[in-house]
This record gives C-alpha cells, sequence and structure tokens, in this order.
C-alpha cells in the first residue's frame, strides 16, 4: 500500500531523513520505533505533505500513486489519514462542523454524494460512542479546552468518521493515561484491522503495542530504518533499550 | 452667525482621527463631521442595535456616523455593527456613557478590500460605580484595505467596581493589508477591572495544515477560520437568528476578496 524508497528530506537545510526505505502492505500495522530526534515525527510530517518539509530525493507511492505530488487535502482525499502528536485547537470551529466539512470534501473528491446533516451525526455518534466520547465533546470547537487524552481520543474519532484506507499516526499515545490508552489502542484494532488498510504506527512504548498487536516493527535511527522485526522486536527495545538491539544487528 | 461656522474640521494632528483619511477630511462637509446621532436608554431598560453595511458599487468618497448613547442606572444598549463597505473612508463612532449599574456590549467587524479605510471609534465612559462594557472588535483586511480601532475607556473617580473588558483583533489577508490599534484607558477610580488586548496577525497556519491533512482544500479551510474569527465579535448577541444572519452576509462580503 504505502512504499518508501531511498527518502531524504530536510527541515530549515537540516537534514533528518537519510534514505529511508520502508514498506507497508495492505492488513499490516507496522510499529515505527525509535530514539528521540530519529526522525519520526518528520516522517509523518512528510507523509502528510506539511509545509516546511522538504524532500530531496527518494520516492514515496501511496496505493498507486506518487504520493509527494499529491496537496495535503488530497492525500487525505486519497485515503491517508495523519494522526497528530499534538492535534492543533480550532477556536470557533465545532468538531460537528470541522468533521462533516473534511467528510464531504473527501467524498466530493472522490466523486460521492455528500452526507446530509441527519446522516453525518449519526455517523459520529456511532463512531464517539466507540472511543466512548460523549458527544456534547463534538459540538465543542476542535480540541478547545480538551485535555491531552481528550484530544487523542477525539483524533481517534476523526479517523473513525473520515474512514481513511491507511493511518500514520505519530505518538498517538502519548498524553494517554493506562484506561485512555486501551480505549485508543482498541479504536485502532476496530478500525484499521482490515485486510484492505495499513496503519504506521510510530511509538516510543510497548504499552501501545500491548493493545495494538503490530505485524511488524522497525527501528528508526538517524532518519533510517536499520532494524525490521516481529513484535518481539519491540519486547527487546522495551528490556534492552536502543543501543543494545541496535548494537546487536 | 450659523452653527456650522463654530465646528471645528479635525485633522489627522487630532488622535482620535490619526488613521483617518487626510485628503478627504479636508474636503468632506464640516457640519457633517460634526453630526451625531443620540440613543438614550432609560434606566433599567435595554436597547439592541444591529447594522450591516455592504459593499455598495461605488468605491470612492467617505461616511461618518457618530453616536452618541446615554445608558440610565442598570440599563443595558447591545450594539453589533459590520462594516464591509469599500468606499475610501468610513469611521463609525460611538461615545456611550453609562450611569449606576449599566452594561454596554459592543461587537464589531470590519471587512477591507481594494483601498478602503475602516475604522470603528468607541468613547465609553463609566461615570457611576459598578457599570460594565465590554467590546470585542474583529477586522479581515484583504487587498491595500486598513481596519482600525480607537478605544478609549474612561472611569470616574466615584465609577468603583467598574469592569471594562475590549479586545481587539486583526487577520491581514494580503501584503499590502494593514490595521492599526489604539486601546486607551483613562482611570480615576482605585476599585476597577480593566482588561483590554490587540493582536493583527495573519490566519493560524498551523490550523490551516491540521484542517488540510483531514481532506479541507486549502480555500474552504480559509473560509472556515475567518468565519470562527469573525463570529467571535457577534457571540454575545442573545437571538442567534440576527447573529448568524449577519454571519452568513458577512461569509458573502468575504467571498468578494476572493478567499
Amino acid at each position: 500500500m504505502l512504499k518508501i524508497e531511498n527518502l531524504h528530506a530536510e527541515i530549515d537545510g537540516k537534514k533528518i531523513l537519510n534514505g529511508l526505505t520502508l514498506e507497508v502492505a495492505a492488513g499490516e500495522i507496522h510499529a515505527i520505533m525509535g530514539p528521540n530526534g530519529a526522525g519520526k515525527s518528520t516522517l509523518s510530517y512528510v507523509l502528510g505533505g506539511r509545509p516546511g518539509y522538504e524532500v530531496t530525493a527518494g520516492s514515496v507511492e501511496f496505493m498507486g500513486q506518487n504520493l509527494l505530488e499529491l496537496e495535503p487535502h488530497e492525500r487525505a482525499a486519497a485515503g491517508l489519514f495523519l494522526g497528530f502528536q499534538y492535534p492543533v485547537e480550532i477556536p470557533g470551529v465545532s468538531n460537528v462542523q470541522f468533521l462533516r466539512e473534511a467528510l464531504n470534501a473527501q467524498r466530493k473528491a472522490r466523486g460521492e454524494e455528500p452526507l446530509s446533516g441527519g446522516e453525518f451525526l449519526k455517523l459520529a455518534k456511532a463512531k464517539a460512542g466507540l472511543l466512548k466520547l460523549d458527544m456534547d465533546m463534538l459540538k465543542r470547537h476542535v480540541n478547545v479546552g480538551f485535555s491531552g487524552g481528550e484530544k487523542k481520543r477525539a483524533e481517534m474519532v476523526q479517523m473513525g468518521i473520515l474512514d481513511p484506507a491507511f493511518a500514520v499516526l505519530d505518538e498517538t499515545d502519548s498524553g494517554l493515561d493506562i484506561d485512555a490508552l486501551r480505549i485508543v489502542g482498541e479504536g485502532i484494532n476496530t478500525i484499521m484491522r482490515d485486510p484492505a488498510k495499513g496503519v504506521l504506527l510510530i511509538t516510543h512504548y510497548q504499552r501501545l503495542l500491548d493493545v495494538v498487536r503490530p505485524d511488524k516493527v522497525s527501528i528508526l535511527s538517524q532518519g533510517r530504518i536499520v532494524q525490521t522485526g516481529g513484535p518481539d522486536l519491540a519486547l527487546r527495545l522495551e528490556e534492552e533499550g536502543y543501543d543494545a538491539v541496535m548494537a546487536d544487528a | 452667525m450659523p452653527e456650522t461656522d463654530a465646528l471645528e474640521r479635525p485633522t489627522t494632528r487630532d488622535e482620535a482621527w490619526r488613521y483617518a483619511d487626510s485628503a478627504w477630511l479636508a474636503q468632506a462637509p464640516v457640519d457633517w463631521l460634526n453630526h451625531w446621532g443620540t440613543v438614550d436608554v432609560p434606566p433599567g431598560e435595554t436597547k439592541h442595535f444591529n447594522a450591516f453595511h455592504s459593499a455598495g458599487p461605488q468605491a470612492s468618497g467617505g461616511s461618518v456616523h457618530r453616536t452618541r448613547v446615554h445608558v440610565g442606572a442598570g440599563g443595558r444598549y447591545e450594539h453589533f455593527e459590520i462594516n464591509a463597505s469599500h468606499i475610501e473612508y468610513s469611521r463609525i463612532e460611538l461615545e456611550v456613557t453609562l450611569e449606576e449599574g449599566a452594561h454596554f456590549e459592543f461587537g464589531a467587524v470590519t471587512i477591507g478590500r481594494a483601498n478602503a479605510r475602516q475604522e470603528f471609534v468607541t468613547r465609553v465612559i463609566h461615570q457611576a460605580p459598578g457599570a460594565t462594557s465590554n467590546q470585542v472588535v474583529r477586522a479581515v483586511q484583504g487587498g491595500q484595505s486598513t481596519g482600525n480601532y480607537l478605544g478609549r475607556i474612561e472611569v470616574a473617580r466615584d465609577a468603583q467596581k467598574t469592569d471594562a473588558a475590549q479586545n481587539f483583533r486583526a487577520i491581514l489577508l494580503d501584503r499590502g493589508a494593514s490595521a492599526n490599534a489604539k486601546p486607551e484607558l483613562e482611570i480615576f477610580a482605585d476599585d476597577v477591572k480593566c482588561a483590554h488586548g490587540a493582536a493583527i496577525g495573519q490566519l493560524d497556519q498551523a490550523a490551516a495544515y491540521y484542517m488540510a491533512a483531514r481532506g479541507i482544500p486549502p480555500e474552504a479551510a480559509r473560509k472556515l477560520l475567518v468565519q470562527a474569527f469573525i463570529a467571535d465579535a457577534l457571540a454575545a448577541i442573545d437571538d442567534r437568528r440576527i447573529a448568524d444572519r449577519m454571519l452568513e452576509r458577512a461569509l458573502e462580503q468575504l467571498d468578494a476578496l476572493t478567499l
């Protein structure tokens, strides 16, 4: 589904990704782990097309398309969802308005009919229930006054409503307590565990991977994938640390 | 001697007119410039005023609207006004005197394009104890337009327990656009609360990217953000139908700014 080859990227002239190669097949949940400053967040922003991140070499193919040629909103319409490490607050715009606008823009880009207000609310209610997020919260302004955990849960509700083919989740587990972690992890399983879908799960910790069992785990270090293995690789990292595991490789 | 002879012609050397269009001021009829409408709110009563100025076909000339408002004890005056006119100079000025326990609620928006110079000017006089005022002004300026807010709050010596708030924010959509803020506080009482804030900037790029990442195209994202920005100034309108109608008309004017 997602095929990244020899990707080089920089921000403000600083090289962050140095020849990253990675492939995620349909039906696969692929975890990316790595020490601070390895380039994990940069990878997610480059995939999401965030302004300021410059790709200097390499290619990214997403479901047969050249991802790097698409504008950020076109990437979303093509089925890519980027889960933010720090979801943005948008005062004055309600979650309902924001998500309905987003979903209908995506549907329009795909040549589908827009959802009516009633149809949308029904869908939103179902997805919010799945993540135990009060519907009243969806009537509030986007992420304004939400706690760290509520923001992450709201991100997952967004993912449920938009129903993407592929999700890049950047440290979705940061700022979550144990209960919220379980709810978010199970949300990922329910929404994205599907033979036709894929997930790139960027995380620091094993604890999310106890709930969302990855099919593959890769270690990102100094802008490159240095090692790929099964779920046991994450367990070894947790026990031994990055230095020890990478030294063995 | 006709009264008009005694009238003074304001110039941009006057503090309260410093951002005005000096060429237009120099030739505008002096009695026009000095004309004040009046509104009297009897004690304990409430008066509302809502107005919308849309962009007319002509883009030259100027206009000055000045109103003196007196709000009796325990009374309430609520004034909401959107100025999307793109004549060269338009000034909307209010001088509000508040008696004991009275309240003044003010929400104003300028939507500018071309060479429009638009300003809201308020002078709120807290003359007696316990009066409150809340003013929210938003400016959305495109083209070479300028949006100004000059807001003066005066608290008299015995106007204890005054609570006055004033907030101005401007968004500049194009390189040539500008905005000026001139908040002034003159406080002679000691037990008062006065808050004021002003900020001039661009649309929130982080929010725009967040919207794009969810599939909202740039034009639609800009529109949503501007709508949210303007809605701040209309948030205190109790009748949501009126607020929605004003917001809707504002958005129509914004479309003309080729957002």
